[in-house]
């Protein structure tokens, strides 16, 4: 959904794991899952604070 | 019949004065006056400037409420059957006052009312749903040919004649539907357009995307260490029972859902109305959609000053944009009140 994110002019757009489970993932171990899950949010920190002229997707690469 | 035309202007164009005079409450003169000559011209013998109206642009933006019931009275002592406000060009305040006018007029009076001003006018997107807005210029270095423009939409409106679209007539969309008969089918049309489309010939689509105004990116002042961050979700978090009866799709309503004292969410205290995705795996886990527990955890290790303590949540699916926009308004004035400096929002 991120294409839409950037549509409508939001900024800072981390793209996660899925419609069903953004920020997780039924298939993993609950240990790998929330780690997976604490990678999200810190990129999301991390796009926080980057700063941006226009919307932008970060990809944690 | 010759119809009876008043004619709106600011202090500027009714001949009183420049910024100077922008004080100047409402009042009236008989007959046309300042640019409410060209609206007499342009109306040529259809009609007469029975009275010129003019306010200040400073009185009718900082009292604009008293201004406009002291502008409708005068309107309406001389019994027009129809109003021409501006044109208002790029004048901001004179734009606003132009779009409540004929609003106030029309709704009140029950006369029709016409304006005119620049696409960029703030004016424009305040009232063009509710008055007819023709575009003009940003100056008035046309002025003739633009209130001719307006004065002979305006003749229409007066004489209840059909009004065309918004392209063929000049005015702003008003965001109004109508059906019309088409020529041809929408296989007919679909493939006409493609043709033209590859043939490079201009292509205009039948269902105009909405606009999204650019949002300016707002810089992180403080560092991480030092700041308070907020958990938002579309995605439909509610606590079992859904407090706020959130809509299962078209949502019109959102809850704040505190999280205070807790560094995890129990599954069995929540739930989730949101109709536009499978939400089993959000069900077994609210950490999916909502990540209190990694929130918290980097909250004690100092990554982050602070977790906001309440959370904001509602439905997106087929919600319009005009409810999306209030509710983002809304959350993000409590946020700010809250002293929140930045949210995550999670979204499916």
């Amino acid at each position: 959904m991120t294409p839409v994110a950037v549509m409508v002019g939001a900024n800072r757009i981390v793209s996660a794991a899925g419609i069903i489970h953004p920020l997780g993932s039924a298939d993993l171990s609950p240990d790998d899952e929330k780690a997976l899950r604490r990678r999200i949010v810190e990129q999301a920190l991390q796009a926080l604070r980057t700063e941006v002229a226009k919307p932008t997707v970060f990809t944690g690469e | 019949m010759a119809l009876r035309v008043v004619s709106f202007l600011n202090q500027f164009f009714g001949q009183i004065g420049g910024e100077e005079k922008a004080g100047v409450g409402p009042h009236a003169v008989e007959g046309a006056v300042g640019a409410a000559r060209a609206v007499q011209e342009a109306l040529g013998g259809a009609g007469t400037v029975v009275r010129t109206v003019i306010c200040g642009d400073n009185y009718a933006a900082e009292h604009a409420d008293r201004a406009i019931t002291e502008l409708v009275a005068l309107v309406a002592a001389a019994k027009p059957d129809l109003l021409v406000a501006g044109p208002a060009f790029l004048a901001g305040r004179y734009g606003v006052a132009c779009g409540a006018l004929c609003a106030a007029v029309q709704a009140e009076l029950k006369i029709p009312a016409v304006t005119g001003m620049h696409a960029e006018n703030p004016g424009v997107e305040l009232y063009r749903r509710r008055v007819y807005t023709v575009e003009t210029g940003a100056e008035a270095t046309r002025m003739l040919a633009e209130v001719k423009r307006l004065v002979a939409f305006g003749l229409k409106l007066a004489r209840g004649e059909a009004v065309g679209t918004p392209a063929a007539e000049g005015y702003f969309a008003r965001g109004v539907t109508r059906n019309v008969v088409a020529g041809a089918i929408a296989a007919d049309r679909a493939v006409a357009m493609l043709l033209d489309k590859l043939a490079g010939r201009p292509v205009a689509s039948e269902v105009p995307r909405p606009a999204f105004s650019p949002v300016p990116a707002p810089r992180l002042v403080k560092t991480l260490e030092g700041a308070t961050i907020a958990l938002v979700t579309d995605g439909g978090l509610v606590p079992r029972g859904n407090p706020d009866a959130i809509e299962a799709l078209n949502a019109t309503r959102y809850g704040a859902y505190s999280i205070e004292g807790k560094s995890s969410l129990d599954a069995a205290q929540y739930d989730n109305p949101h109709r536009g995705y499978d939400t089993t795996w959000v069900k077994q886990d609210p950490h999916r959609l909502v990540p209190v527990d990694v929130a918290r955890e980097l909250e004690q290790a100092g990554t982050i000053g602070k977790l906001h303590e309440t959370v904001y949540s509602t439905v997106g699916v087929a919600t319009t944009l005009a409810h999306s926009a209030r509710m983002g308004r809304e959350i993000a004035e409590k946020l700010k009140e809250a002293g929140v400096d930045a949210v995550i929002l999670t979204s499916t």
